[in-house]
């Protein structure tokens, strides 16, 4: 968004944090404007570290942290960013917060960084994090701005966890490391396609398929 | 050299920056429509790995490991700056694709309208930085990790034309109205990656 844009939009009036536009902000990523199946953003990192649900739930945690925060800044400092270059601005605030998530995750959750590997500094190059500062935090307030970025954090990490959940369950038989089929005395042989980037594709073509048919969206060629 | 050419193989085909990694799925999908944008996307992105990888291997090795600055004075070998490397990467990539975008609006402005946003874009595009990252895993010097950049985008670029290919006949096939457009992308995109698991059998 240009600078100008900005400059002629109207003063809006206060208005409280959790209005009913406002919460449209926060559920709206969970269904019809969803990042994953309809904005297509962050497709990369959703199919690769789905395998198991622990990870995908870390990186889902990752994620919100940084879209939210980066988004509350970017908001902040609005007007005072030149358009021609946004775009290393916004990159160097988020990779800012990155730096900061990747060395608490090595801190403290050693095991599940090792297995995100490239994952958790790829979330600088998100397409969900610039998408949402370039279409959102340049020209809104840091409160929206703030709830925007946790309602499409929390709508990645939905289809994460629904991803990662068929992926291990019929990959591996078991939920959150959990030996579910083990459990209930039934032997299980994995299902390796659903590990297989292949699978994941497949699986979120078939959710794309599920949730289109509920909600009614529709592409035309 | 022959070290060089199974590093190309393999990093165009087995270990295929789409199909293996999904890295780069943004652009992978919103671009793939008409081969012709396909094709204009995928040798920026080739140019942008090949120049970009070497230019942080050097980067790497010479800045920011631990010991690396010993060059300069042996007082600064104990410093260890790997923590910087996500923003130094991401700041290069950023001023290489500007750089791009300067060198060929002057010297071919056709390829420049033709390319359009995407030619700025490509500075988001995760390939570029996954592919810098996964560069400062593997023990490659100068050389391997060039071929390693170009061969990570000839592959991209392939991954991305035959999708293209594909989607363009797309359109005369009786798809059901809800997985239409990017339902049934994934799943094109699931089934050509089976067909890239062919190349895993191959040792080299």
């Amino acid at each position: 968004m240009s600078t100008e844009a900005i400059a002629v939009a109207p003063v809006k009036k206060a208005e409280p944090l959790f209005s009913k536009k406002n919460r449209k902000l926060m559920t709206n990523p969970l269904d019809i404007d969803n990042p994953i199946t309809v904005q297509v953003l962050g497709v990369c990192s959703a199919l690769a570290v789905t395998t198991q649900m622990k990870p995908a739930m870390v990186m889902a945690i990752a994620l919100t942290v940084v879209t939210a925060s980066s988004n509350v800044i970017i908001s902040l400092i609005r007007n005072t960013i030149p358009s021609r270059i946004r775009i290393i601005v916004q990159l160097g605030i988020v990779s800012l917060w990155v730096i900061m998530v990747d060395q608490l995750l090595k801190a403290y959750v050693y095991d599940v960084w090792k297995q995100l590997s490239v994952f958790v500094g790829l979330i600088i190059t998100n397409c969900i994090v610039m998408g949402r500062l370039e279409a959102f935090a340049m020209g809104n307030k840091p409160g929206p701005s703030m709830l925007d970025g946790l309602g499409n954090g929390f709508g990645y990490g939905m289809i994460l966890l629904i991803i990662g959940f068929f992926r291990e369950l019929l990959g591996g038989g078991s939920i959150f490391g959990f030996k579910v089929f083990e459990a209930m005395g039934v032997h299980y042989q994995g299902n390796g396609l659903m590990l297989l980037p292949a699978g994941a594709c497949i699986l979120v073509g078939i959710i794309i398929w599920v949730q289109r048919s509920i909600n009614g969206y529709r592409e035309t060629h | 050299m022959e070290n060089l050419i199974s590093i190309g193989v393999r990093s165009i085909f087995i270990d295929n920056m789409i199909f293996a990694y999904f890295l780069g799925m943004c652009s992978y999908l919103a671009v793939s429509k008409k081969v012709k944008t396909a094709f204009g996307l995928g040798l920026a992105v080739i140019f942008v790995l090949g120049v970009t990888i070497p230019i942080n291997w050097l980067i790497q090795n010479y800045i920011l490991v631990q010991g690396a600055l010993g060059w300069i004075s042996p007082d600064l070998a104990t410093i260890d700056l790997t923590f910087l490397q996500f923003i130094v990467f991401i700041a290069v990539i950023a001023a290489m694709v500007q750089l791009t975008e300067m060198a060929v609006e002057k010297f071919s402005p056709a390829l420049y309208g033709s390319l359009g946003i995407f030619l700025p874009l490509i500075a988001v595009n995760c390939a570029i930085l996954g592919g810098s990252l996964f560069m400062v895993g593997r023990p490659y010097n100068l050389a391997e990790a060039t071929v390693f950049g170009f061969g990570s985008g000839i592959g991209w670029m392939l991954a991305i034309v035959a999708l293209a290919g594909v989607r363009e006949k797309m359109k005369y096939s009786n798809v059901p109205a809800p997985l239409r457009g990017l339902g049934i992308t994934f799943i094109l995109v699931g089934l050509m990656s089976l067909g890239f698991l062919s190349f895993l059998g191959f040792s080299l």
